[in-house]
């Protein structure tokens, strides 16, 4: 950073340039900042104030008409069955699929993390899910799901175990999301904690190995604890991003069977774009943003408390 | 100093690696056979899809499904607009990312490290909160099922922001200083010197942020009406809503859809992993 403490003496005309280039440096500070601000002035900031804006009035785009209805559109949702179900089945979504993938992912790098041949062959190959687009994965899902000529079934049949509807089947297709996300996402998650196992230093496990700790023992006391931070992010992130999950369920189910899979941000593009019942789907829109504003702030106020670094 | 291993602990060595391959085999089967599986439904004649137990190779290789996909859908033109919305899309955030992050680098203006907090702030809230005043302000643009609806409310990001100021801090002021010194604008500095230096962060930022934009769909399925316009993604999924039954169909439609970006990462996979690693350093 260029500051600016000289110990010349600034008079006159040196005084003057200088006050020039300072004057040159703040000009261009902004001019380059100008296209960011702009844009996020307008699509991030007003859009944050106007939603809140549109969750107190009965807002209906297509209409002219825009009352001011107070708190009715909250005292709407939160008096809504349908809401709750959301929330519950969102809840469900969130709580299974962080912790599945928190393991899956885990494993996944401890496995990979090895020096033998063909190692990045299959690196590559866990990866490669994850640059599929969630359309695309919930297609491939929903044919292996197919209770009639699916792979599914058919492997359960060998097996002798009973065939399911899974996505047309209430009780399944919540859990047929989950593990379509963890199949399709795992991957990430493995790059990340695999950069955090190569980040812990070889020593502490030399000196444990000395100490006679068997390999357990040395995830348990070692591995877990250095990894920590990467943990805690994958978890906090992982919630933020199933708080909102919405294609699978768009592509796949439309919220059914009988609304189990009706999730947040689905309910929201029903209520908004299909009902155009705008502010109700805001004021939906507000409770989501306070549940990840609670999690953001763990991770803030928290995140280096819970944590162990090196 | 050189140490004899026994020969039972090198059998046991051996072992535990055959195991490990097994273990690897195994759920490479898992990650990658639903692609298999995928091409084998799309390339196999139509009377061995619908059969039970299902036919995992098929008996020969049928074009009859590709054709009939690109009779009801144009989707070598959704592939196109995907490619043109993703990489427009890319190179006008790259730019007006970079442009931020040497502001908020190297410059010294007042408010820059308040207005840098503040934006960094953005970052946690959710596209929900901003998706429907966002698609009021695009019917009050005009921008309804335009591209340009698409492209320019997301070409402002403050993880890339971020990222690229992180890069620009690495770089020494000497530089900057030696190129004012021969006579060159802040302007002709980061255009000659500061981006060519970038590359690798760009390319990293870049790979990642087409990734994104090539996988989005829901803002699209709030913008588009004309089928023609339509990206990959959501052209897929109106396919499925309006021949559910047709399976075949489906799965070479997503064949198609999936392998321009497979081959993109294998090709390109050291800056997806570059770029994973750094979106964990943000937490």
């Amino acid at each position: 950073m260029t500051t600016r403490t000289g110990t010349i003496e600034r008079k006159g005309w040196t005084n003057f340039q200088d006050w020039l280039s300072r004057k040159e440096e703040i000009i261009s500070g902004y001019a380059f900042l100008l296209p960011t601000l702009i844009s996020v002035l307008i699509f991030v900031v007003f859009p944050v104030f106007f939603s809140f804006y549109i969750s107190f009035h009965k807002y209906d785009y297509l209409s002219a008409e825009r009352p001011f209805v107070g708190f009715d559109n909250y005292v709407r949702l939160f008096t809504s069955e349908k809401f709750w179900q959301t929330l519950a089945n969102t809840a469900r979504y969130a709580l299974a699929i962080v912790p599945l993938n928190l393991i899956v992912a885990l494993g996944l790098a401890l496995l990979i993390n090895r020096h033998i041949p063909a190692i990045n062959v299959f690196r590559t190959a866990y990866f490669s899910p994850v640059v599929t687009s969630s359309v695309a994965v919930a297609m491939i899902w929903s044919w292996i799901f197919d209770p009639g000529f699916g792979l599914l079934n058919h492997l359960l049949r060998l097996v002798g175990l009973q065939p399911q509807l899974w996505l047309g089947s209430p009780k399944w297709a919540i859990w047929c999301l989950v593990f379509m996300a963890t199949w399709n996402g795992a991957g990430y998650n493995m790059m990340i904690f695999l950069a955090g196992l190569q980040g812990i230093s070889q020593e502490y496990y030399d000196a444990a190995t000395v100490d006679g700790a068997n390999s357990f023992q040395r995830f348990i006391h070692i591995t877990w604890p250095l990894l920590s931070p990467t943990t805690f992010f994958v978890v906090i992130t992982g919630f933020i991003g199933a708080l909102q999950v919405f294609d699978q369920v768009f592509v796949l189910t439309k919220g059914g069977p009988a609304g189990s899979t009706r999730t947040i941000v689905y309910y929201l593009w029903e209520q908004g774009f299909q009902y155009f019942d705008m502010g109700f789907a805001s004021a939906l829109a507000y409770v989501l943003f306070a549940l990840i504003f609670i999690l953001t702030q763990i991770n803030w106020r928290f995140g280096s408390r819970l944590v162990h670094y090196q | 100093m050189k140490r004899v291993i026994p020969l039972k602990v090198r059998l046991a060595q051996a072992a535990k690696l055959f195991l490990i391959y097994i273990v690897l085999c195994a759920i490479a089967v898992i990650m990658i056979g639903p692609f298999l599986w995928m091409v084998s439904t799309a390339v196999k004649p139509l009377q061995e899809v619908y059969v039970y137990p299902p036919k995992i190779i098929p008996s020969r290789l049928s074009l009859e499904n590709l054709r009939e996909v690109m009779r009801i859908i144009p989707i070598f033109r959704y592939l196109l607009n995907t490619a043109y919305l993703a990489v427009v899309g890319t190179a006008l955030q790259l730019l007006i990312a970079s442009m931020a992050a040497y502001a908020f680098a190297r410059l010294n203006f007042p408010g820059r490290d308040t207005i840098f907090f503040l934006f960094l702030g953005t970052m946690m809230i959710p596209g929900a909160v901003t998706m429907i005043p966002t698609f009021i302000i695009m019917k009050v643009f005009g921008w309804m099922d335009s591209y340009n609806a698409i492209i320019i409310p997301s070409m402002a990001s403050a993880f890339g922001t971020f990222l690229l100021r992180q890069f620009f801090l690495t770089i020494p002021n000497e530089l900057e200083d030696a190129a004012r010194i021969d006579g060159a604008g802040r302007v002709r500095f980061y255009l000659t010197i500061l981006l060519p230096l970038s590359i690798p962060a760009m390319v990293t930022l870049g790979i990642f942020n087409f990734l994104g934009r090539w996988n989005a769909f829901m803002w699209p399925l709030l913008i588009l009406r004309t089928k023609t316009k339509f990206p990959i993604q959501l052209g897929l999924a109106m396919f499925r809503s309006e021949w559910t039954q047709s399976t075949h169909l489906m799965m070479t439609a997503t064949t198609i859809s999936v392998i321009p970006l497979l081959i993109v990462f294998v090709a390109a996979q050291k800056y997806f992993v570059q770029g994973v690693v750094l979106s964990g350093l943000k937490g």
